[in-house]
């Protein structure tokens, strides 16, 4: 009751202020929608928003799936070779650092006409790296003595891994995956938009803006917002099953 | 159950673990740092032998050797006349860190042994030895919790139960009892003696802390500074179920002295003639 009640009753707090400033100030709709326009105006298109919200969060949860696998291998690459990732490491901050919204007319052109590949991979290319980054710190501070428990007793790299590196790594590596989803979702809404295709809640706004439809656009900025608590939400139930013990005396 | 555990030295079937002129050195960033230099000693069967000496002497180079982590660069290891080659099963290690696992409760840690070292025991036979040797420790009750919920001494005994879980010939501590304090130190003390009783082991033990090499060892071994070489052996002369009390004999009393001496020796404070 406490854990539903409290969150249930700050989000409605937030939309009556929300409402009340609009009306206030008496702001038209061009410059600020309120929570009363912006509920007709979903309802009005709602199986376009279910329609273009299902192809924003499959291709937002295929461009995490990828990131999670090429992130993973990248970080115990790194993770289990100083060479690696002395090697690995600049280059990687490098291709971080280059913002992603201009990556996307390059990916436009280089895959002309594929849209799923093209917002998938801008998913992936933005969210990959923090998960890398973790699994490589989260291997290569493991204490030698844990190795050494396992190793006294003949085990193999592949049972010290599995038994002890991949485990005690999985905190760190949920506690990355918690970023990497907002950003694979900001992601797959950067090509929507950028690059217009037909697809996704991204294209649904841009239609709102050429149309001068600013309650469809309030619209769709709250379904990406129910959309990516969604996600975030998704990773934390899968963080409490798979590494609920690194939760200390609740 | 072997109570015997007292035998005399070197009698029977030789020794369970030597030592034959192994001499090693790390290659640092600053240069070649020689560790060990021609040391030689041996642990009769089923004894139980302390290493004490000054800071940074290579006594966890020692461990490391006998448990196959490390080769020698010269010199040799045998393990029950076996020269040791690498890692294997007969071992169980336990450090001055627990390192028990986080995600596993603590009967899971004991269990994690039997999981790497091949045996034909059930899951319900690894649970019963696991639950047996918690119980010695007085850790009945304390199976399902983590090891974030127990103390320090606490998971020190459990990290000691995963340590000879899997019934190892030889039991290599490297300073298990360092950073507990000094009340729950002499309480491991008594778990440690029980735990030799009821397991058939060769323990071999670095520590710092003479009281505690006196207490529990039958041999003391003092290594010189570094690179070790073997500088001075004590056999200690206490009866075999040895009590705190013991400690304050003047038999006691005599053995520390004669090892805090040979300490300072081995620091350099103190020149061996005099």
């Amino acid at each position: 009751m406490h854990r539903i009640g409290v969150p249930v009753a700050a989000v409605l707090i937030f939309l009556l202020l929300w409402e009340w400033l609009v009306w206030f100030n008496g702001w038209p709709n061009y410059k600020m929608a309120s929570p009363t326009d912006i509920g007709p105006a979903m309802w009005q298109y709602r199986w376009l928003f279910l329609e273009y919200g299902w192809d924003t969060l499959w291709r937002t949860v295929v461009g995490l799936a990828l990131s999670v696998i090429v992130g993973t291998l990248l970080g115990m690459v790194m993770g289990f070779s100083k060479l690696m990732r002395d090697a690995l490491y600049p280059l990687l901050v490098g291709f971080n650092a280059v913002p992603k919204a201009t990556v996307v007319p390059v990916i436009a052109l280089i895959f002309v006409g594929m849209h799923d590949t093209n917002t998938i991979l801008i998913a992936f290319m933005i969210s990959f790296f923090p998960i890398a980054v973790s699994i490589s710190i989260g291997l290569s501070t493991l204490e030698p003595e844990y190795r050494d428990i396992l190793r006294a007793l003949g085990a193999s790299r592949f049972t010290i891994f599995r038994k002890i590196a991949l485990p005690k790594t999985l905190p760190e590596f949920f506690g990355a995956l918690k970023v990497s989803v907002t950003l694979a979702f900001i992601g797959t809404n950067l090509m929507e938009i950028v690059e217009p295709h037909g697809k996704g809640l991204g294209h649904l706004f841009d239609s709102g803006k050429i149309n001068a439809d600013y309650p469809l656009m309030f619209a769709v900025l709250i379904a990406l917002a129910a959309l990516g608590i969604l996600l975030f939400y998704v990773v934390v139930m899968l963080e409490r099953i798979f590494a609920g013990w690194s939760e200390r005396g609740t | 159950m072997n109570e015997q555990v007292t035998l005399p030295a070197d009698t029977i079937s030789g020794p369970r673990i030597e030592l034959r002129a192994v001499t090693h050195t790390y290659q640092t960033e600053s240069g070649p740092l020689p560790v060990l230099d021609d040391l030689s000693f041996a642990c009769a069967d089923r004894s139980f032998t302390a290493v004490v000496g000054p800071s940074g002497c290579g006594k966890s180079t020692l461990t490391r050797l006998v448990a196959g982590l490390l080769k020698p660069d010269e010199g040799q290891v045998f393990l029950h006349g076996e020269e040791v080659s690498g890692p294997r099963a007969t071992v169980g290690m336990a450090f001055q860190n627990p390192v028990l696992l986080e995600w596993r409760t603590i009967i899971e840690n004991v269990v994690l042994p039997l999981e790497i070292v091949p045996n034909n025991l059930s899951k319900s036979d690894r649970t019963a030895r696991a639950h047996e040797l918690l119980s010695l420790v007085g850790l009945a009750g304390f199976e399902n919790k983590r090891p974030s919920e127990l103390s320090g001494g606490m998971r020190q005994r459990a990290s000691l139960c995963r340590a000879i879980v899997h019934r190892p010939e030889v039991l290599i501590l490297d300073e298990p009892f360092g950073a507990l304090d000094a009340f729950t130190r002499e309480d491991l003390w008594q778990i440690m003696q029980a735990l030799r009783k009821e397991e058939n082991v060769t323990c071999i033990l670095i520590t710092h802390d003479l009281r505690e090499s006196v207490f529990l060892a039958e041999r003391v071994v003092v290594l010189s500074g570094r690179p070790a070489h073997v500088q001075f052996t004590l056999d200690v002369d206490l009866p075999e179920n040895r009590t705190l009390e013991d400690l304050y004999s003047p038999g006691a009393t005599e053995m520390l002295h004669e090892l805090r001496h040979q300490i300072e020796i081995a620091q350099g404070r103190v020149d061996a003639n005099v």
